[in-house]
């Protein structure tokens, strides 16, 4: 083989090599899902509104079967397969969370503890308010079909259960995102955001199915069960 | 008759290198040892902020305090041999300095020096481990060493990704809040529910794995107030980065006010969590884990618990 020859196949294959690897960090390791802004349309001194969705499977990833969170837009009102939300600092945010899954008990019973919200409270749609009508604060996923995931975000001490699905006699969720017409509960809840900062937040009941012990695949992947609150000034 | 060795070059005698590098090498080592002990020394981690911590400093600043004389007389020597013995110009012929084979003193000296160190140092860590009990680290579910009197209880669970702190002696309750009484004695009860994770309290001087279905026994007694970083000090997964979280030291009556008002404040969650163990088997949870599995229903995620693994699953 010739010196040209030999240059030749020794710089393909250089190229070829990081090329390969230039793709595995680009598409591997740095995706990530987009952003949803809740920024750009809010008004200092009001409050945001947030709508979130958990579905038990979706049909916008190469993960159907994963279960996933879905992000209602701001700007265009339509789902969106991310966990990445951009919020405002020192503000209030109005979560309404559909949960279309059904229920599970807490790996850790604590975690049915509703923290870090205003009041330390939650509601959810169809069910008593609460003691004095002021919320709940305790879902024992042990005894009643109670929790299905947990939206928590440790760095900031909040909580919440959110309840399990319990056969309504609705159709159930086959395709994600959920229809609103299919079987699923409401949870609201508010919550004021710190400075700014990216404070991971994630699911306690592990349902990474098809993983050891649970908490792979959807749970340690983010635009799935986990993801950032990109709280920005 | 063999011929007598000639006598070395008249008018130069050889000094004596060894005496030299002795006078430069032993201030040098005083003087650092010195600094190492009172100035540098109470700066070393992981501080004094318990018991632990500050045998663990002290061993840090012994260790040091040996190591320093040796790592100088190498410095000096290496320093002392290039210029005492560098080519000089117009010295002719380069030739080797006196054999130091069959030199018994060197000998002698090089092996009792370094067998007084090493078996000095081995004796030190096995008596540093004793005392203070376990020298923070995690002793397993049998403690081979205890400290006296009634130590406080205090539970460690590790979960993905997340610590939270249980206090038997207080009714059970749990918290992320991870806070001491200064002057008594800890017994930390580590465990996890998942994977491995390892609870490291680094101002306290405590490190010890958290297992699944394991209970890893630590001691440590704090002596100031103040805060301290716990962080999970083994690879646990996508948010092990971000598993740390921040504990306080406090007086011992503030302890009891903090730990009294948490037990009231937490009696609601308390009572849905199960009875206080060593460890735990959340993947055999009774009641609705069972019924789910007897009415075939799936739960989130597919059924995680109860046995309706995915095939997949190993």
């Amino acid at each position: 083989m010739s010196v040209l020859a030999r240059a030749v196949t020794l710089t393909v294959a250089f190229l070829a090599v990081v090329g390969i690897a230039f793709f595995v960090v680009i598409h591997l390791f740095l995706a990530e899902p987009p952003t949803v802004d809740f920024t750009a349309s809010h008004a200092a001194g009001q409050p945001v509104s947030m709508t979130i969705m958990a579905d038990p499977v979706n049909d916008v990833s190469n993960h159907p079967d994963w279960v996933s969170y879905f992000v209602k837009s701001p700007q265009t009102g339509q789902w969106v397969h991310s966990t990445i939300w951009q919020l405002p600092a020192h503000a209030r945010i109005n979560v309404t969370a559909y949960q279309f899954d059904t229920c599970d008990p807490l790996r850790n019973q604590f975690n049915g503890r509703v923290a870090g919200t205003v009041g330390n409270v939650m509601t959810v749609s169809g069910e008593a308010a609460g003691v004095n009508g002021k919320g709940i604060s305790v879902v024992n996923s042990d005894t009643t079909c109670g929790v299905a995931h947990t939206f928590s975000v440790p760095e900031l001490g909040i909580n919440v259960p959110l309840a399990g699905e319990t056969y309504t006699g609705k159709n159930e969720c086959t395709q994600g995102p959920c229809a609103i017409s299919t079987a699923h509960t409401t949870t609201t809840f508010s919550f004021i955001t710190p400075g700014p900062g990216d404070y991971r937040w994630q699911c306690f009941i592990p349902c990474g199915l098809a993983s050891v012990d649970g908490n792979g695949h959807a749970m340690s992947t983010i635009g799935f069960m986990t993801g950032y609150l990109d709280v920005v000034s | 008759m063999a011929a007598a060795p000639q006598a070395p070059a008249a008018g130069r005698a050889e000094p004596s290198h060894g005496l030299r590098i002795a006078l430069i090498w032993l201030p040098l080592a005083l003087a650092a040892d010195l600094v190492i002990w009172f100035v540098w020394g109470p700066h070393l981690p992981p501080g004094d902020m318990s018991n632990t911590a500050a045998s663990q400093q002290f061993d840090i600043k012994v260790m040091s305090v040996m190591a320093a004389p040796v790592v100088l007389a190498v410095l000096v020597y290496s320093g002392y041999a290039m210029i005492t013995w560098r080519p000089r110009a117009g010295a002719g012929e380069d030739e080797d300095g006196p054999p130091i084979e069959g030199n018994s003193r060197v000998q002698f000296s090089w092996i009792a020096i370094t067998s007084v160190l090493v078996l000095s140092l081995f004796v030190f860590g096995w008596v540093e481990l004793v005392s203070p009990p376990g020298a923070g680290a995690g002793e397993g579910p049998s403690a081979l060493w205890k400290p006296g009197g009634t130590p406080l209880q205090v539970q460690v669970i590790g979960q993905q990704w997340l610590f939270t702190y249980r206090y038997p002696q207080y009714g059970g309750f749990e918290t992320t809040d991870l806070v001491l009484p200064a002057g008594q004695s800890v017994q930390f009860n580590v465990t996890s529910l998942d994977v491995i994770h390892s609870f490291w309290a680094y101002q306290l001087g405590v490190k010890a794995d958290a297992n699944p279905q394991v209970n890893n026994i630590a001691y440590t007694t704090p002596e100031h107030t103040g805060g301290f970083t716990v962080r999970c000090a083994e690879l646990c997964g996508l948010w092990h980065g971000a598993m740390y979280d921040y504990g306080r030291v406090v007086p011992v009556a503030a302890f009891q006010s903090w730990a009294h008002a948490t037990e009231t404040s937490m009696a609601k969650i308390t009572r849905t969590l199960p009875r206080y163990a060593l460890v735990y088997y959340p993947n055999e949870i009774a009641g609705l884990a069972k019924f789910y599995y007897e009415a075939g229903l799936p739960g989130a995620g597919g059924g995680f618990y109860g046995n309706q693994y995915y095939p997949n699953e190993p």
